[in-house]
């Protein structure tokens, strides 16, 4: 094989190399319960510190975190005023994955948080819009819980999209996680 | 750097981070970092302790340079030279 076509071939790989990752990391936020939402927002906003980009995936259980309590919705079905009742409306609803104990656990851990200066979900979300957190939310999840999105918070960098959309962003990242 | 040592040092900015959990300290350093001149001095005072592991992986990624650190009643010191 001649040298020149090697250094083409490398090039080629090199140039693959160069657009494949970029400095962000993506992660799916898939569950709804205040200690993993948590988790994920302070990994979010710890990476905006590290100028790494950073692209959450809200699907599933975790899109009810982010409806606004104080917003509304008109024109749904039944089945989608159940599932809005049955889930919590809002960061400031979701309860402990463990020792919730009918509420008591979750307020307890809230109190700890407050003592120990740890921000609360609600400001975390805050605190992750002003930073350039990007928030995707999964359409689909949406339309399967009958959430729409003039209930959702007001959030600067906020989209609704796929599955593609968050694959595109996840090749993209030199990490990715699932929560 | 020693203890003295880094007492010695006079620093150009302080950040006071003292009372806020992760992430704070390190999202109140990112955002003060900004405000000095290459070569200055930042000292930063943190009630958390994972401040002092953070902060130099975090110099190491930015290319700043992590002077070093000491604890005195719960409160960490922590010393960085802008790159």
């Amino acid at each position: 094989m001649d040298i020149e076509k090697q250094i083409l071939e490398l090039k080629a790989k090199v140039d693959k190399l160069e657009k494949g990752t970029k400095d962000q990391i993506s992660i799916v936020v898939f569950s709804g319960e205040l200690d993993k939402l948590l988790a994920a927002l302070i990994i979010a906003t710890g990476a905006t510190a590290m100028d790494t980009e950073v692209k959450l995936f809200f699907t599933f259980w975790a899109t009810a975190a982010l409806r606004d309590k104080k917003k509304k919705a008109n024109g749904k079905n039944f089945m989608s005023k159940m599932f809005g009742m049955m889930l919590p409306k809002g960061s400031t609803k979701v309860k402990l994955s463990k020792m919730n104990m009918g509420g008591m656990g979750t307020a307890m851990l809230k109190s700890l948080m407050k003592k120990k200066n740890v921000a609360s979900l609600d400001e975390m979300l805050k605190t992750a819009g002003q930073l350039g957190v990007e928030i995707n939310i999964c359409e689909m999840s949406m339309d399967l819980m009958g959430f729409k999105p003039e209930e959702m918070i007001d959030y600067p960098n906020l989209n609704y999209c796929g599955v593609g959309s968050y694959l595109a962003d996840a090749d993209e990242s030199k990490v990715q996680l699932f929560i | 750097m020693t203890t003295e040592e880094l007492k010695a040092i006079k620093e150009n900015l302080l950040v006071d981070s003292r009372g806020t959990a992760c992430p704070g300290p390190l999202l109140a350093v990112k955002q003060a970092i900004g405000e000095l001149e290459s070569g200055q001095i930042m000292q930063i005072l943190s009630s958390d302790a994972g401040t002092k592991r953070d902060i130099p992986r975090w110099c190491n990624k930015q290319g700043h340079e992590y002077l070093g650190d000491f604890e005195e009643a719960g409160v960490h010191t922590l010393y960085l030279k802008k790159a």
